[in-house]
């Protein structure tokens, strides 16, 4: 079942957009990462085609910076997960009983991937979790309490993805449970809170997948809660601690950019019919500049492209580029002037305020008469007081190198 | 944002070159400040990987943990950064002077205070982490540690707490004391890379700042987390690491077994710090650079006056320490000492902020920007003017002053303002209108009759007013901590039973 309907026409025009440029695959993170910046057309169009855009990124000549995680942080990541389901699952079993009053003791944990022998592929593990799923919903008494890799469909952008929550939890007072285990660390009862909020939102994404999948079954999709088990280290220790979240906020984010991924028909009918990603070099640039960007500084750790898209919002304009490439807090103190070179020109009183600007206008240049009176006169490219320092003598890094060890 | 500090970005991305954002500085900078540069293997909790640390630029100290996850090389790591560190943070605690106090004990405080700097605020982070994961080790019983190491926990612990206080200066992140003295055209968020932060403040020479500044990016991170893709180089170092020690082990099996590295252990250690040393070093040299281009500007006026703050905080600090009753801080502070902690953190806002306005004209034009304050030319003094207030039956004197300014403040008669220029003086507003204000003189005078001679400012005198003036209470007396209100938990129960006992001691438990 296609659910994201990118039908006819407009699939036509995302596949010529995308020529033969690599599709991604999605998963949790890059479907919790759609939800960032969703003014943005190029972004919307580019996620829509299903494009790679790191490959996108390097044709451009920005290449995104590294965005693997450390081999260290997924190597610890595993071995903490192992942990927690080993044993038929003993700490999860104990950790469920102490946060959704779980029976610890009933039904088995089922591994969808290692059920039987071989590697199941992926539409096999596809089918165990939605037997699971039926047979817990329905509350069958020998369904398993705890699932393993569970595999769950997801239609982004007309294209099938396939998601792998770390657990679930299937018999609680008749609902199910996504489980979210992350090894990071909650010290003292408070954790990380870029981490958790990350953490929330993969968990929600789960949570979206897994309701459309009770759904399609013909099930009541609040079989599937929308609080979410998130399992921890506790302290310094590799000792899982389990807490309870509520991902409703996040689920309805997720949910409405999903179904905008499917609203690109408008954002097409302003591109040129012929217009296609897939050229080289310089024609990718022009390609790409013909869907207009929304770059914000936030951009940088959400999207592959924000190197491109900030080079470009700082070169447009006469001086120095768009107000948003300095942060929203700028752009909220120029009352929606847009353009730097503008607003210094108002600032310094060589460009007439124009209909709707006056107020904006004569803060600026009560704000500039202040700096002026302060610091003199701001000549283009005056240095800031201070930084006419000798450089440094010291001897160079290579004669540092011996670098003592330990006191002494 | 103010428009003042929004003007300061714009012309720093029009020109390429970064702007001021304060005309002084604003923070204490020692003669001899510590720096430290640490970085943590990703995916832990708290595993220390490296630090360089020194108070001579010359001469960083590289101390590297070649495997992280082993609990004994941690702690170890620890200890050994303890004999760094210690001799530094304990130094200034000899020499002190006694300070009087109103209606209390007098008491001594240090001369002068260590000073940490790291590069980010990632480093704040760092040294909290490290006091929580080392102040509750035992150095007696089954996993005993080095002295060092609980003692070193208690500092850090006290360093990261008092860097929570506004206007503190014990630990410092140099991107912080970068962004406070000058603007860049980039957002808030990339001045966070102190490389390329500095390279807007500090191009290379005939560089503009944005330039630089795109050049360096990507490059070694300033940490604590490490880069992912250096840690794609790291892996094979530290499986090679433990591969040398496995083998030398097994050599040594039927001898006496060995803990210390033979020369392949050694070697595979060497490559680790090798790559750590080349990673972590432009940072050690960045810091170090924003140390020299901070020392060039000159101190705000009312910098020493927070950084006795500081020392006072030191002394007692070691003044604790030194009590053989005294215990490390609380993994959680209890209700009393956290409203007290609070109370403190929110007086010493208040100063800073009204401070930090009055030393610097840059900053206060922002505030007369938002119409609260303003600087005219005194244009008018009724110096013999007396009224008896509501209640009184003797009249005072209160000169009345009328000043002409270009400024706009927002200001309601009965406003109470104080003078930059003259620390003093205390006034009210009487009436103000576009571009004139009248003031009424009510304080700073002298207690007699007439004003004090030279109390009353003369015609032709320009001053700046503001009503941004810091309140220097005194706190409110805690309860102790055993009459803890009942709506605040009631008294806490006794203190934790000492670390043995300790479910999250992870010297429990093995580290994979």
């Amino acid at each position: 079942m296609r659910t994201t309907g990118t039908t006819g026409a407009i699939a036509g025009r995302l596949e010529q957009l995308r020529g033969t440029l690599p599709t991604r695959n999605h998963n949790a993170r890059t479907v919790a990462a759609l939800a960032a910046n969703p003014g943005c057309a190029r972004r919307g169009v580019l996620d829509a085609a299903g494009i790679e855009k790191t490959v996108l990124a390097d044709r451009l000549g920005f290449p995104a910076r590294y965005g693997g995680r450390s081999p260290f942080a997924i190597g610890r990541g595993n071995v903490f997960e192992a942990r927690v389901k080993a044993d038929g699952g003993t700490e999860l079993r104990r950790l469920l009983a102490e946060t959704l009053g779980a029976n610890p003791d009933a039904g088995a944990l089922v591994d969808v991937e290692h059920e039987s022998a071989g590697r199941p592929s992926r539409e096999e593990r596809v089918a165990r979790t939605r037997d699971a799923l039926a047979r817990a919903a329905r509350g069958e008494p020998d369904a398993c309490a705890i699932l393993d890799h569970p595999l769950l469909p997801l239609d982004v952008a007309g294209r099938r993805a396939y998601l792998e929550p770390d657990a679930m939890a299937c018999r609680v007072a008749g609902r199910l449970y996504v489980v979210e285990i992350k090894s990071f660390a909650i010290i003292d009862g408070s954790a990380d809170p870029g981490k958790l909020a990350s953490a929330t939102r993969q968990a929600a994404v789960y949570v979206h997948a897994l309701r459309r999948l009770a759904a399609e079954l013909g099930l009541d999709p609040d079989v599937v809660a929308t609080d979410i088990v998130l399992v921890c280290a506790q302290d310094f220790s590799n000792r899982p601690v389990a807490v309870v979240l509520d991902v409703r906020r996040e689920l309805a984010t997720t949910r409405r950019r999903l179904e905008r991924l499917s609203g690109v028909e408008e954002l097409l009918g302003e591109l040129p019919d012929t217009l296609t990603f897939d050229v080289d070099g310089d024609l990718a640039g022009e390609a790409v500049a013909r869907v207009p960007a929304a770059y914000v500084p936030d951009c940088l750790s959400a999207c592959e492209l924000a190197l491109f898209c900030r080079d470009e919002a700082r070169g447009c304009g006469p001086g120095g580029g768009s107000v948003g490439t300095l942060g929203t807090s700028v752009r909220g103190a120029l009352g929606g002037i847009e353009d730097i070179g503008d607003a210094l020109a108002l600032a310094d009183g060589t460009r007439a305020a124009r209909p709707g600007e006056e107020d904006v206008a004569r803060l600026l240049r009560r704000a500039q008469a202040l700096r002026t009176e302060v610091l003199g006169a701001e000549m283009p490219g005056s240095q800031a007081p201070g930084i006419a320092l000798p450089r440094p003598v010291g001897p160079p890094a290579a004669s540092r190198a011996e670098l003592s060890g330990g006191v002494g | 944002m103010s428009a003042i500090a929004a003007l300061g970005r714009l012309r720093a991305a029009a020109t390429g070159a970064a702007q001021p954002a304060a005309t002084v500085r604003h923070r204490h900078l020692s003669a001899r400040p510590l720096v430290l540069v640490p970085y943590v293997l990703a995916g832990e909790a708290f595993a220390p990987l490296a630090v360089l640390v020194g108070t001579d630029r010359d001469r960083p100290h590289l101390l590297a943990v070649p495997q992280p996850r082993d609990r004994d090389r941690r702690f170890a790591h620890a200890a050994e950064l303890g004999r760094l560190l210690l001799p530094y943070l304990g130094a200034f605690a000899a020499e002190t002077e006694t300070i009087e106090r109103r209606g209390d004990d007098p008491y001594e405080r240090s001369l002068d205070a260590p000073q940490v700097l790291v590069p980010t605020a990632g480093g704040v982070e760092y040294l909290r982490l490290l006091g929580r994961s080392t102040r509750f080790r035992r150095t007696d019983g089954e996993f005993a540690v080095a002295e060092e190491v609980p003692l070193l926990g208690r500092w850090s612990t006290w360093l990261a707490d008092r860097a929570g206080v506004p206007g503190s200066s014990v630990l410092l992140a140099m991107t912080d004391l970068l962004t406070q003295a000058w603007v860049t055209g980039q957002s808030a968020l990339e001045d966070g890379d102190l490389a390329a932060l500095l390279a807007w403040i500090d191009p290379p020479a005939g560089q503009r700042g944005d330039r630089a500044a795109r050049a360096v990016e990507g490059g070694p991170t300033a940490g604590p987390a490490t880069d992912p893709a250096f840690d794609e180089r790291l892996v094979p170092l530290i499986a090679a690491f433990d591969e040398a020690v496995a083998a030398e082990r097994a050599e040594a099996a039927g001898a006496e077994a060995r803990t210390d590295l033979g020369p392949r252990g050694r070697d595979a250690e060497q490559a680790i710090r090798d790559a750590l040393a080349a990673e972590l070093m432009p940072t050690w040299d960045r810091v170090w650079r924003g140390v020299e281009l901070l020392g060039a500007l000159p101190a705000g006026g009312s910098v020493a006056g927070r950084w006795e703050a500081d020392r006072a905080s030191y002394s007692f600090f070691a003044a604790d320490l030194a009590d053989p009753e005294s215990r490390p801080q609380p993994r959680v502070p209890g209700a009393v000492s956290a409203a007290a902690q609070l109370a403190t953190r929110e007086r010493a806002q208040a100063r800073l902020d009204a401070e930090q306005v009055r030393d610097d004209p840059l900053l206060m034009a922002a505030v007369r920007l938002a119409g609260e304050a303003f600087r005219g030319g005194l244009i008018a003094v009724d110096a013999e003017r007396m009224v008896a207030e509501p209640g009184k039956k003797t009249a005072r004197p209160r000169p009345m002053l009328t000043f002409a300014t270009d400024d706009e403040p927002l200001f309601g008669p009965g406003t109470d303002l104080a003078c930059v220029e003259r620390p003093d003086a205390k006034a009210r507003v009487l009436e103000a209108e576009p571009g004139r204000v009248v003031l009424e003189l009510r304080g700073g005078m002298g207690g007699g009759k007439a004003p004090k001679p030279g109390s009353v400012p003369e015609v032709g005198e320009v001053l700046c007013w503001t009503s941004l003036i810091a309140e220097f209470r005194r706190g409110p007396d805690w309860p102790a901590v055993e009459d803890t209100p009942w709506t605040h938990g009631g008294p806490p129960p006794e203190p934790e039973p000492e670390v043995a006992s300790d479910p999250d001691d992870d010297a429990l438990e093995e580290w994979s």
